[in-house]
């Protein structure tokens, strides 16, 4: 090893040394840093990877979705609209969905009904989502019973639950058969929920949808963009929660640094005189002190970091579970894809490591430079 | 960092007197650092690798959004208006009266959808 | 070996309460003998010996250390003039609390890093010639007075200086242990050390080793 390595060496020798002496202290601060940078870190990776995750699977998501207003609100849409769109050019495909929401007292959750366009769903079948089966125990052969529009009990034999890797989007789903869905719900035939468009090139999204608005103007179009758009949007900093994660770690950062910075005590000081009278010059002890901010913030980052990287795509983010959940009963359980944006990490770093190294060597400034005679006078 | 994770024990010279080697205080915490370090790289690593395999992962989830034509995560399953936050209609926040603000948690995670300007 | 020449100390200059503390000091100080600056408190002999031992610089006059002008060097290579050449012993020890013997002993090789395990050999050849073996792991509180003002002399010699600088070596000790410190100077000159002290203790002027005692009063050498 070459001598300026050997020297640093040395110093950060010395400075765990020093630190050592309060280990109560110094470790406790460790742990709270760490802490920190840990809900910070969590926090960071999850939101990364669930809105990356929800722009990869939405890109599958139809190109135009058609709704009609009714009184500025959601009402259903004719079928026959789809004969008045015609062929517009662009357009590859266009179908009418049906789906809709059901709220089961029973277990005071919410479904999603929806009608397949992939698959004939028999008569008084349904395929459930992972979570409605977990939720309300079923499984295949098993019959749920709920309560119809008309007031009448609908009795649907399970056929499927659906795969367990797609409950992000389907945790809550229901597939009915049309027939089904229309008596349950009290749909007359040829109306539909919305309509959908599939549109080979993406360029001419806005194209057709603006010549939808004008062929139909009592209908709302959303695009897919704006659907990637809102998920994009999640958990983003100016958002109630996360706001005030951010906010409050802000805050303990800066009172770690502030508390750091707020001068030396008259141990310090004479501890410092000691070094210069024996022989270190006043870079080195500078350096030594840059060590021990430098060495506390990074073992708090790394330690932080790890935690929240095992938290988030390990353990599925298990802490954030209930703030997700909110008061919904039905919540999906779902594992990450691994994903991690070089420039957040590096601003946590930034943030972490940075301003506690500089509050640490900020007060020794003043006594690194002065004359170790002052050691001398007693 | 300066410090060089590959050397973790200090040496004893050859004349060294009764009492054997003295423990480095930096020995340790290095080692721990550099440990921390390449794992930390390793993540970095991990998630690069497991991203560069897109359809491997969420196989069988984009399969069944396209077959569905599903529009929105479930993962607010709350209220009407937070399952599908994408087809929301505009004055669903609102359904109670007015002055109904969003009285649901995950109201404080997502923001109001935003609308292309037209 | 070591030259002052008009060497003069004035604290606060110009401020109302500005104070000359050393005033037109020249002296000579002989290699390889004991030299001991003698006078009561207040008189400079403090501030002296630290400007000879390069921890502090005069106001005016110069210093020489073989022949060489140390008054006008630049931090540096004072600091490095100083590890080098000087080894000091402080009137309060002035060890890092927390620390082990050991660990106090090596510390001022640190800046100039030589190999971890030559420098612990060299710190352990010391406490064993002090009597300081099985003290090597102790915490610099548990020690008792001549076992800390030992400790400081280790410390004070592990970069194999020429000159020993001691301010007030007796000030904390005993009669018997004042003795046999003097013991321990005599036995570095031996060595070929040059040794410098400071004291108003009789235990340590009035020694048979010590070559030369120079007086001082309010900052002026009396007898030259």
């Amino acid at each position: 090893m070459s001598h300026p390595l050997r020297r640093q060496r040395y110093l950060i020798d010395f400075t765990l040394a020093s630190l050592w002496r309060r280990r109560g202290k110094n470790l406790g601060l460790l742990g709270v840093y760490g802490l920190i940078v840990f809900l910070l870190a969590s926090v960071m990776l999850f939101s990364q990877a669930l809105r990356r995750e929800a722009g990869l699977l939405l890109e599958g998501a139809p190109a135009v979705t058609l709704q009609r207003l009714l009184a500025g609100r959601h009402d259903l849409i004719p079928g026959d609209y789809l004969t008045r769109i015609g062929r517009l050019r662009g357009v590859s495909d266009q179908y009418g969905r049906l789906w809709g929401y059901f709220y089961d007292p029973a277990v005071r959750a919410n479904y999603t009904l929806m009608v397949p366009r992939d698959r004939e769903v028999a008569q008084g079948e349904v395929l459930i989502g992972a979570g409605i089966a977990r939720t309300r125990g079923l499984g295949p052969g098993d019959v749920l019973s709920l309560r119809s529009a008309g007031g009448t009990a609908f009795a649907f034999r399970v056929a499927e639950v659906l795969a367990a890797e797609a409950e992000l989007v389907s945790a809550d789903l229901m597939l009915v058969g049309e027939g089904d869905f229309r008596t349950f719900f009290g749909i007359p035939a040829g109306m539909y929920t919305d309509l959908a468009l599939e549109v080979r090139n993406p360029r001419e999204v806005r194209t057709v949808a603006e010549k939808l608005v004008t062929l139909l103007p009592d209908t709302r179009p959303i695009l897919r963009e704006e659907i990637l758009r809102t998920y994009d949007a999640l958990f983003q900093w100016r958002q109630g929660i996360v706001f005030v994660l951010l906010a409050g770690s802000l805050l303990a950062f800066v009172i770690f640094a502030w508390d750091r910075a707020s001068g030396l005590s008259a141990e310090e000081r004479r501890e410092i005189g000691i070094l210069k009278a024996i022989g270190w010059e006043t870079g080195d002890v500078l350096r030594m002190k840059f060590w021990e901010g430098a060495l506390v913030s990074l073992a708090a980052f790394l330690l932080g970091y790890l935690a929240a990287y095992a938290h988030v795509f390990l353990a599925d983010a298990a802490l954030f579970a209930p703030v997700l959940k909110g008061w919904a009963v039905l919540y999906p359980q779902f594992r990450l894809v691994p994903y991690v944006d070089g420039l957040q990490v590096a601003t946590l770093f930034f943030f972490t490591v940075f301003p506690y190294t500089v509050a640490t060597l900020i007060p020794i400034w003043r006594a690194a430079t002065t004359d170790p005679d002052a050691v001398m006078r007693g | 960092m300066t410090s060089d994770p590959e050397k973790t024990f200090g040496s004893t010279g050859p004349g060294a007197p009764a009492g054997g080697r003295v423990p480095r205080p930096s020995t340790w915490p290095l080692a721990l650092l550099g440990l921390g370090l390449v794992l930390f790289l390793g993540t970095l690593g991990h998630a690069a690798w497991r991203g560069r395999q897109p359809a491997a992962a969420p196989g069988a989830q984009r399969e069944l959004v396209a077959r569905l034509g599903l529009s929105d995560l479930a993962l607010f399953t709350e209220a009407r208006y937070t399952r599908h936050l994408s087809q929301a209609d505009l004055h669903s926040a609102f359904q109670d009266h007015p002055m109904a603000l969003d009285h649901f948690p995950s109201a404080s995670l997502v923001p109001p959808t935003p609308i292309s300007g037209r | 070996m070591i030259e002052l020449r008009e060497v003069t100390k004035v604290f606060h200059e110009g401020l109302p309460n500005e104070l000359r503390a050393v005033d037109g000091v020249s002296l000579t100080i002989a290699p390889n003998r004991i030299t001991v600056l003698r006078g009561p408190s207040g008189s400079g002999k403090t501030t002296l010996l630290s400007m000879i031992g390069c921890l502090a610089r005069p106001t005016s006059g110069r210093i020489l250390l073989h022949g060489r002008n140390l008054s006008g060097l630049p931090e540096r290579f004072l600091t490095a003039v100083r590890r080098e050449t000087f080894g000091f012993t402080f009137q309060r020890f002035n060890l890092i609390q927390g620390l082990s013997v050991l660990a106090n002993v090596m510390l001022p090789a640190y800046p100039l890093a030589p190999d971890h395990g030559e420098l612990v050999a060299r710190a352990r050849a010391l406490l064993a010639q002090f009597g300081l073996k099985d003290k090597e792991a102790a915490r610099v509180e548990w020690l008792s007075g001549g076992e800390a003002q030992r400790t400081a002399i280790c410390r004070a010699l592990i970069n194999d200086p020429e000159v020993l600088i001691a301010d007030e070596p007796t000030a904390n000790l005993d009669s018997r242990l004042s003795r046999e410190f003097m013991g321990i100077m005599d036995g570095l000159k031996a060595a070929g050390r040059t040794l410098i002290l400071t004291s108003h203790d009789p235990e340590v002027f009035e020694a048979d080793c010590v070559d030369r005692v120079v007086t001082l009063h309010d900052g002026a050498v009396l007898d030259p």
